[in-house]
């Protein structure tokens, strides 16, 4: 049995005394900078995640969006000369989990992450969704058969693959892989899924149903999504965040962000008059 | 070819261009001809070279046949051909072969694989500029080195575990054998396992695997097709090694599958035979041409079933 209780954090967890004033909250960036060398990709970010929430990250191309969202599962990590500044709190632990003394693997045993282009190992069905589990040391045969039927109906594929779990994932088409790759996420019970531009290559088909789903994710866990698409953001999301130039812009609710933003920039961008 | 155009130039200036711009064209169109042919050329001639060397090998060998049955040189189990009691059974230098090949793989294929999975994924870039061009050096040493040192160094070595070994036995070769293709299969399967997409492996980083389960699980299985290719170019390089066996194994066609034994291979015989003064058109020198074809024909199987392994395990991304 996996249970994500046993995978916490290996520091003190800090004060607990605000707690309440973190109500909601699944994390959030503080001062948040990143640099690649001595390029400083992000500029003091702050920005909440609301729990059980969808928040879209939008902005052009370049700006600094999927370089935010790696810092959540650590992934600069895998690359040389990168560097954090600031801290990601994640709730309910209320750690810093960029601090030194927390293990990524940790970090990304909760939190999952979806890419750009489908990127399914060369195994079968069943052996991508277990993937996870067998990572953990699951071995339990029935216990694997459940929660892989689970993560696959919980994204949308079971009906399509349940008579093939054996087959390669390759034979699968690109929106059924990318639906495997979140199922793939979902196996073992992440807190937080981060898709870095989860649908920019598939087709319109195939992107409505990512869509569909990432909105019904959402009872199940807080989503942070990064998107070129606005409509895609408009739809899917609760709150959308603009970046731009590696600075937060502006943070509200979709709604809002979408029909009465604060800022000069974000309503350009909107309009569709830059980026 | 060339006399054509004109004829097309005049059709071509009349009504569109003055006549210098298509000439120029013209001239650029005779060129890449010539570079095409000669390319051509240079390809089929490697071609060429393959069938008159099998043309060779078979011709030879029928006059061999002629002389030796085919169910003979197949089932005898005896390779006595500079005997007075002649047998011309290929078995002992199949065995011998195969023994060798054999003891080789099973050296080179763990440290080969091995290597290729710290080179690839573990190594910094430090490490493996030394460690790589080292590999390398092994692979540049003259087989006759690989010779002597397994006969005088890692058979008397062998001996201190095994104090019946004889000098002369196909253990020490074949072990030096798979020293010396370590080499190539570690460079193929490490160029298969690097060649694996960074967004496969970020997707096993991602699922919290450590760099060990993603080697593993995951680079490893992506690849190999690669690393399959690897295992039968290094079966190829044993099947082909010459000298080694010659110097240390004990130059004596022998049917036996244990590799304490001595034993001669197939290129091994050929090289004793063809260094010894034999009539042209002799039995003894036909034989070596009837062997020859074997030892291709082997490697041609190797080769097919390489080719079908990449198809069968060919990756999708
Ligand atoms: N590995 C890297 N090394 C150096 N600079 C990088 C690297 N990856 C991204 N950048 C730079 O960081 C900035 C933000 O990139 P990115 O986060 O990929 O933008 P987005 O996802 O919004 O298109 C860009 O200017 C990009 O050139
Ligand atoms: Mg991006």
């Amino acid at each position: 049995m996996v249970d994500q209780t046993d995978h916490s954090f290996s520091v003190d967890v800090a004060s607990r005394g605000d707690i309440d004033s973190v109500q909601g909250l699944k994390a959030e960036a503080r001062n948040l900078s990143f640099f690649y060398g001595a390029v400083q990709a992000l500029k003091s970010v702050n920005m909440p995640v609301y729990d059980s929430r969808v928040t879209a990250l939008i902005g052009p191309s370049g700006c600094g969006k999927s370089t935010f969202l790696r810092c959540f599962n650590r992934m600069h990590d895998l690359t040389d000369h990168t560097r954090y500044d600031g801290e990601i709190l994640f709730h309910p632990d209320n750690v810093n989990i960029l601090r030194k003394s927390v293990d990524p693997i940790e970090v990304r045993m909760r939190i999952g992450m979806v890419f750009q282009k489908p990127n399914p190992f060369p195994k079968s069905i069943f052996e991508n969704v277990a993937y996870g589990l067998r990572v953990r040391g699951e071995k339990n045969r029935s216990e694997l058969a459940d929660r892989v039927e689970t993560a696959l109906r919980d994204a949308s594929l079971w009906e399509e693959v349940s008579g093939r779990l054996d087959s390669m994932a390759f034979n699968l088409s690109g929106g059924q892989q990318q639906r495997l790759c979140i199922a793939r996420a979902l196996a073992t019970g992440p807190e937080l899924l981060l898709f870095d531009e989860p649908t920019s290559a598939l087709d319109p088909n195939a992107t409505a149903n990512i869509e569909d789903l990432i909105h019904r994710l959402r009872e199940k866990v807080t989503i942070l999504i990064v998107t070129h698409n606005m409509q895609q953001a408009a739809r899917v999301s609760d709150y959308t965040a603009f970046m731009y130039l590696g600075e937060l812009i502006e943070f509200s609710d979709t709604n809002t962000v979408f029909t009465n933003p604060n800022s000069k920039q974000t309503e350009d961008y909107i309009t569709g008059r830059y980026g | 070819m060339i006399r054509e155009n004109p004829s097309q130039s005049s059709v071509g200036s009349g009504s569109i261009d003055p006549g210098s711009r298509f000439a120029h064209s013209v001239g650029r169109h005779v060129g890449e001809r010539i570079i095409e042919v000669l390319l051509f050329l240079a390809a089929f001639s490697a071609v060429a070279v393959t069938i008159a060397i099998v043309a060779i090998l078979v011709f030879e060998s029928t006059e061999f046949f002629k002389h030796v049955s085919l169910v003979d040189f197949l089932t005898d189990t005896q390779w006595t051909i500079m005997f007075a009691d002649k047998h011309y059974g290929v078995l002992p230098l199949l065995a011998g072969t195969l023994v060798t090949t054999t003891v080789a793989l099973m050296l080179a294929v763990p440290v080969g694989t091995v290597t290729a999975v710290y080179l690839s994924e573990f190594a910094n870039p430090r490490v493996r500029e030394v460690v790589k061009p080292t590999l390398e050096l092994l692979a540049g040493i003259p087989t006759v080195v690989y010779g002597y040192f397994a006969l005088l160094m890692v058979t008397p070595a062998l001996q201190w575990f095994m104090p019946d070994l004889p000098g002369f036995n196909m253990l020490g070769p074949g072990l030096v054998i798979g020293v010396m293709i370590i080499p190539y299969v570690s460079s193929v399967a490490e160029d298969a396992m690097r060649s694996v997409p960074a967004s496969m492996r970020e997707g096993s980083y991602a699922m919290g695997a450590t760099r060990m389960q993603t080697s593993l699980r995951v680079v490893v299985p992506a690849a190999t097709s690669g690393i399959v290719a690897a295992y039968i170019l290094g079966i190829s390089r044993a099947f082909g090694e010459t000298m080694v066996v010659a110097v240390a194994a004990g130059q004596q066609p022998n049917f036996t599958w244990d590799p304490r034994e001595p034993g001669a291979t197939i290129t091994a015989f050929i090289v004793q035979v063809a260094l010894g003064d034999l009539p042209h058109g002799s039995l003894e020198y036909q034989s070596i041409f009837a062997v020859g074809l074997v030892l291709v024909l082997m490697t041609l199987f190797f080769n097919v079933l390489g080719h079908l392994a990449r198809k069968r395990f060919r990756e999708a991304y």
